[in-house]
């Protein structure tokens, strides 16, 4: 039989594959002689598992600890504020994926700042600022890079075109960050401030498309280094049993292992076109604040120096705010990503925290975990 | 963020290194910039993310796992049929060969 498109959408939804799954994984979980608790990083992944009420599929002794992985949700107020400032310049038409759109900075979100005049546009390719700089050729368009490893080659893409062209008038603001670094420092936070964070997640459901781009070979050293088992899975919720199951069969084998579920799309080494390109604009930053979690060393990327007559930090370096600025005291985002507290424990959940007016990084993209259970938290009382 | 679409590659212009790719009907534009040269041909699946095809999708990988969950189906199924005092050691060793 030869595959058709429809079959990568709808057979890897099929009710009834999931609910074999489900049966599967119940039966084995009965041979484990500990409870595991499994953080799956990505937010896609969070979504899938809140949206197909995949926890209640799950028994007693299967928990989730949802991860950090939302590039909106862990975009630092200091970051937000300078993408504000910049769209306030005269002469400045700053471009943003949607996503960003009601990040709440401490002045306000860009979509406050287009209420107030600001030119700020919301594209769906980063590849859409050469038409606009085409278009404006008076005008300076700012393009604010977000995303992790699935989304930087393609502002990388965005560099090479617009040297190949010698557009002169596109900048880039860059806030590209990258997922073995939090991995790590989830695992074994080296901050002296959060010394107790530790132990609570024993196995990872990779990220389906970072993977994609950065191979499975980056999650290498965590069944290695930190004997924590990883299974590469793909978005859909077929796909996600299936890891499921996977990580479970290695605890009952006493297995500690890197997978890949995911196998129709990732590789161990990934797309290595695209990491070239990465590799040409991009080094990592020495720290990169991260929302709810803090300074993680080596966490960020930064345009290469050579590349500095494009970076908009450089550009606008003198009105760029410097200030730390703290999270929201009663927020306990940081916790949730830890896995020692659920969205519910949150004194502000779902009363001054909501989607439509985030307080803290879980809450302000559909992809956060205390978004997720907004949306669908109901659905989990047993 | 992350999320991306399976897509099928209906055209190819190797000029401006651009695919149009049908999504379940809807026909877009997609680069080719991440993509080796050539790699890419009318009627490949493809992965598509914020305007850029990041990868192909492997058809054989794909119909394996498909072929794969069918198996599960019906062994789950069996197992819950078959009486439990017998059924337990030959779904074990069913699974097993499956996976």
């Amino acid at each position: 039989m030869e595959i058709e498109l429809k079959n990568l959408y709808d057979d890897f939804r099929d009710a009834d594959t999931i609910k074999a799954y489900a049966k599967m994984i119940k039966e084995d979980a009965k041979k484990l002689e500990n409870p595991i608790n499994i953080m799956e990083v990505c937010g896609g992944h969070t979504h899938t598992i809140m949206k197909y009420g995949i926890p209640q599929l799950m028994p007693e002794n299967i928990n989730f600890i949802h991860g950090p992985g939302c590039p909106v949700c862990i975009m630092p107020k200091e970051r937000i504020d300078h993408a504000y400032v910049l769209s306030m310049q005269k002469n400045v038409i700053l471009v943003t994926l949607g996503d960003m759109i009601k990040v709440p900075g401490s002045n306000g979100s860009l979509q406050d700042a287009r209420a107030k005049g600001a030119d700020v546009r919301f594209v769906y390719s980063p590849l859409d600022c050469i038409k606009i700089a085409k278009e404006n050729p008076t005008k300076k368009v700012i393009f604010f890079a977000i995303g992790f490893e699935t989304t930087t080659p393609m502002t990388a893409a965005l560099i090479n075109t617009v040297i190949k062209q010698d557009i002169k008038n596109v900048l880039l603001h860059i806030n590209h960050v990258t997922v073995p670094e939090v991995m790590k420092e989830l695992i074994d936070s080296r901050d002296i401030h959060v010394d107790s964070y530790n132990n609570q997640i024993d196995a990872f459901l990779g990220p389906s498309h970072v993977s994609v781009i950065s191979g499975s070979k980056i999650y290498e050293e965590f069944p290695r280094d930190y004997n924590r088992p990883v299974v590469v899975s793909g978005f859909e919720p077929v796909d996600v049993m299936q890891a499921i199951s996977m990580l479970i069969k290695q605890f009952i084998e006493n297995r500690c292992e890197l997978e890949v579920e995911y196998n129709r799309l990732v590789s161990y080494d990934g797309n290595i076109k695209a990491q070239e390109l990465i590799e040409k604009y991009f080094e990592k930053t020495d720290l990169f604040k991260w929302r709810g979690l803090g300074n993680i060393e080596k966490s960020g990327l930064k345009l290469k120096s050579q590349y500095a007559q494009y970076d908009a930090e450089v550009a606008y370096k003198d009105i760029l705010p410097i200030e730390e600025i703290e999270d929201h005291k009663l927020c306990i985002c940081g916790d949730i990503l830890r896995g020692i507290a659920s969205p519910p424990e949150c004194t502000i959940f779902g009363t001054a925290c909501k989607p439509t007016k985030p307080i803290g990084s879980c809450m302000v993209s559909s992809e956060g975990a205390c978004a997720a259970y907004y949306k669908y938290g109901n659905l989990l009382k047993k | 963020m992350c999320l991306s679409i399976p897509s099928k590659v209906t055209k190819i212009d190797t000029e401006t290194n651009m695919a149009t790719v049908d999504t379940m009907g809807v026909s877009r534009d997609a680069a080719l910039d991440l993509m080796e040269d050539g790699d890419v041909k009318i009627g490949d699946y493809v992965l598509l993310h914020i305007g850029f095809v990041m990868n192909k999708i492997d058809e054989e990988d794909a119909m394996i796992s498909l072929d794969t969950y069918k198996e599960i189906i019906e062994i789950m199924e069996k197992e819950e049929s078959d009486d439990n005092s017998l059924s337990s050691d030959l779904t074990r060793e069913d699974r097993q060969k499956v996976l």
